[in-house]
């Protein structure tokens, strides 16, 4: 091989679209560098300049304030990070409650919107055009304020066989505590669903060889409450009961669920769930009525084929839009502040930045609290859309 | 949608840090001046202190207290805009110059005072303490029987701190429910959410004054803590934290010195009282010194009034809060109100 002398030597010139390109890549990064250095060092010197703490030490301070509802232990000598757990897993509390009954609900509803039947299917249109077109946060105004808060008090409560009771002061029921056959138990259902996973197995591969279905469901719930009953024969009951009792002003004992977690719970479930059982519907109708009648052809009865042709076609158009919803209502999950549910931005966002005054760093933290639950939900959905989608082969 | 206005005006303000300039001292004066008002930071209504009338014309005290700096600073008390803060917004306000005075029923800390960007004059608006304001029917008498009770409190407020050290130390159990706005609590505790109450004892007389019976609620006897409310500037403008400090103490000073709104002129012109003269500018340059009118304290007594009178007007027998003058009469009466002199 031979250098090519001859050759006119690349000149950098701005006619040449590749220089122009990368020219413009560097003005770019370069004007967005300097504008978040500059956004930034201005913050810091204006902050300094007016005697405003920052960093994030405040965050080991003890809080001093009291708070409605922790799932963890917490006494008013905590700190700030504790208390920001303690917002950050109230929030975890509501995104999870409501994502789970949403789904369930809205599933309901959207097969129920093509229910042949007359009253079945109207009663689910106006329930998706009513609760779809209401802003959410007067919705959770609605409950909490229209509906629990006008409860009798907790001496007059509607008691239902003296185990729960609701007032205003939200649904007290009984807690359920370790006793000694607690542990065995823990085992038994260990143990029960161990059983359920190798006779699925079992059963799949007997269908794959000889085409006989099992009924893996009804065997599965048989394995899963004998195996456990048998346990709790022997060793004992594993929990032991404790009741809520009236003293004072209030239940003593038992579990309560707050009256702001049920309004904020139930208006998110009720709100979301009507779009989710349009998107139901929608992924439905696309899987195309030839598919229906091929499976019937073949001799599967409506169930099955719902269960066994529809949804699973269905399921490639409802997942990327269900996503969507469930980050909704994550982040409509923040609008609890409005009724005083200790989550994010009602305790972080609000009591702790007032407490420390620390503006910047509190709204920081809490917003990127909110991208990761959404990323990490996203996530999830992808991982999971992909393992549904359809595989060609 | 109050949540999200909040959450937006902290969002807003924290950016407005980033992109200002400096302050410097005599900012705030130059840019008053400037602009021709003050822009004075007020509570999200609460009766006797400040609440907007049929009209939306602001009336209280601490509103009081910005009029009396904007008649020292223009000779006009009208010369004033008012920004309603709810108790979450009011520090972010001020430090990222919204408002030039934050005069909202704000207790005097040290935390407030040295970590936040922020500093109190010193002139006390009103001394006030913690109290709780339960229903009748409870048949409670003190707040040593409130153990396991429910307590309604103000989101961002010294009382979520004072109610949890009160009930610590006294070895009592509650649940805070904490909102927003001082109304969603109100309602709160007369729908039987909450059994108590609990915020400024001057608040709790104002919102029972709300309520649709107020008979059916009393306020216990407990004061649990030192509350003393006053005005607020931003940090690092020493020659307006002065002006606010020493309106408030001229408001003070004309009380004792028996000047009232309806006598004030008279006095200028002829008093013989050498401390009178003083005071109103006949002699001496005093109101050059903090680079305010010269007849500053004629304009504060004349169009707004003397401390007594303002109280009076907003709190006192006239009003349907009927609160004594208690701690805050004059320390020749009994009171702790007690202003350094002008001269």
């Amino acid at each position: 091989m031979q250098t090519q002398i001859g050759a006119p030597k690349q000149k950098l010139s701005f006619s040449d679209p590749k220089v122009r390109a990368w020219l413009f890549q560097i003005i770019t990064i370069v004007a967005v560098v300097s504008l978040g250095w500059y956004l930034f060092n201005n913050t810091q010197t204006n902050l300094q300049h007016r005697g405003i703490t920052s960093g994030f030490d405040f965050l080991e301070r003890s809080a001093g304030f009291g708070i409605a509802q922790h799932l963890i232990d917490y006494t008013e000598s905590d700190s700030y990070a504790r208390v920001f757990v303690i917002g950050l897993l109230n929030t975890l509390l509501v995104t999870v409650i409501g994502v789970v009954l949403a789904t369930l609900l809205g599933f309901i509803i959207g097969v129920a919107r093509l229910s042949p039947n007359w009253m079945i299917n109207k009663l689910a249109t106006v329930y998706v055009e009513v609760f779809r077109n209401i802003p959410p946060l007067l919705q959770i105004l609605f409950w909490y304020f229209a509906v629990f808060l006008t409860m009798p008090g907790p001496r007059a409560s509607h008691n239902f066989g003296d185990t729960f009771f609701v007032s205003s002061r939200g649904l007290n029921m009984p807690a359920a505590l370790a006793a000694d056959g607690f542990w065995p138990f823990v085992v038994s259902v260990v143990v029960a669903i161990v059983a359920i996973v190798l006779m699925a197995r079992w059963a799949n591969k007997r269908f794959e060889a000889t085409g006989v279905p099992f009924h893996k469901f009804w065997a599965g719930l048989a394995l899963l409450i004998v195996i456990p009953a048998l346990c709790a024969l022997i060793f004992g009951a594993p929990l032991h009961w404790e009741m809520p009792k009236l003293q004072g002003f209030n239940f003593v004992g038992g579990w309560v669920l707050i009256p702001e977690l049920l309004a904020l719970t139930l208006a998110l479930t009720v709100y979301t769930a009507a779009f989710i059982a349009e998107i139901v519907r929608s992924g439905i109708k696309s899987v195309s009525h030839g598919q229906t009648e091929a499976a019937r052809s073949l001799g599967l009865r409506p169930g099955p084929t719902l269960r066994k042709v529809i949804i699973p076609q269905a399921l490639r158009v409802i997942i990327p839009p269900l996503t969507s919803q469930y980050l909704n209502l994550a982040k409509n999950s923040s609008l609890a502040a409005g009724i005083g549910y200790p989550e994010m931005v009602s305790l972080f966002a609000g009591t702790v930045l007032n407490q420390t005054g620390q503006a910047i760093e509190v709204i920081a933290i809490t917003m990127s609290v909110y991208l990761a639950i959404s990323i990490s939900i996203s996530l999830l959905m992808n991982w999971y859309n992909k393992r549904i989608a359809l595989i060609e082969r | 949608m109050k949540v999200l206005k909040s959450t937006l005006a902290i969002v807003c303000a924290a950016a407005v840090l980033g992109v200002s300039g400096f302050a410097q001292a005599g900012a705030t004066l130059d840019a008053v001046q400037k602009k021709g008002f003050v822009q004075c930071g007020v509570s999200d209504g609460l009766p006797g202190f400040s609440v907007p009338d049929a009209s939306g014309k602001i009336l209280g005290i601490d509103a009081d207290v910005c009029r009396a700096v904007a008649a020292a600073v223009f000779g006009d008390a009208t010369k004033v805009k008012f920004s309603q803060l709810n108790a979450k917004e009011r520090f972010t306000a001020l430090q990222s110059g919204e408002v030039d005075i934050l005069s909202r029923n704000t207790t005097m800390t040290s935390s407030r005072d040295a970590g936040m960007g922020l500093k109190f004059p010193g002139f006390i608006t009103y001394y006030d303490g913690v109290g709780f304001l339960v229903n009748n029917k409870l048949g409670v008498k003190s707040a040593k029987e409130l153990d396991g009770a429910t307590i309604c409190i103000q989101a961002g407020t010294t009382t979520e701190l004072n109610v949890s050290d009160y009930f610590r130390a006294n070895n009592l159990k509650y649940t805070p429910i904490t909102f927003d706005t001082s109304d969603e609590s109100a309602k709160s505790l007369e729908s039987g959410r909450c059994d108590v109450l609990t915020s400024d004892k001057s608040q709790l007389f104002a919102q029972r004054s709300k309520l649709a019976s107020p008979k059916d609620y009393s306020v216990l006897p407990e004061t649990i803590s030192k509350e003393p409310l006053g005005p607020v500037v931003r940090n690092g403008d020493d020659e307006w934290l002065a002006i606010v400090r020493w309106v408030g103490y001229a408001m003070l000073n004309a009380e004792e010195a028996g000047i009232t709104s309806k006598n004030v002129e008279a006095e200028a012109k002829s008093t013989k009282n050498p401390d009178v003269a003083r005071l109103l500018g006949a002699d001496g340059e005093y109101g050059k010194d903090l680079k305010v009118k010269k007849d500053w304290v004629v304009q504060i007594v004349k169009q707004v009034g003397n401390y007594g009178e303002v109280f009076e007007k907003n709190l006192g027998k006239g009003t349907p809060l009927e609160i004594d003058r208690g701690l805050n009469a004059l320390w020749t009466n009994g009171g702790i109100q007690y202003a350094p002199p002008v001269r």
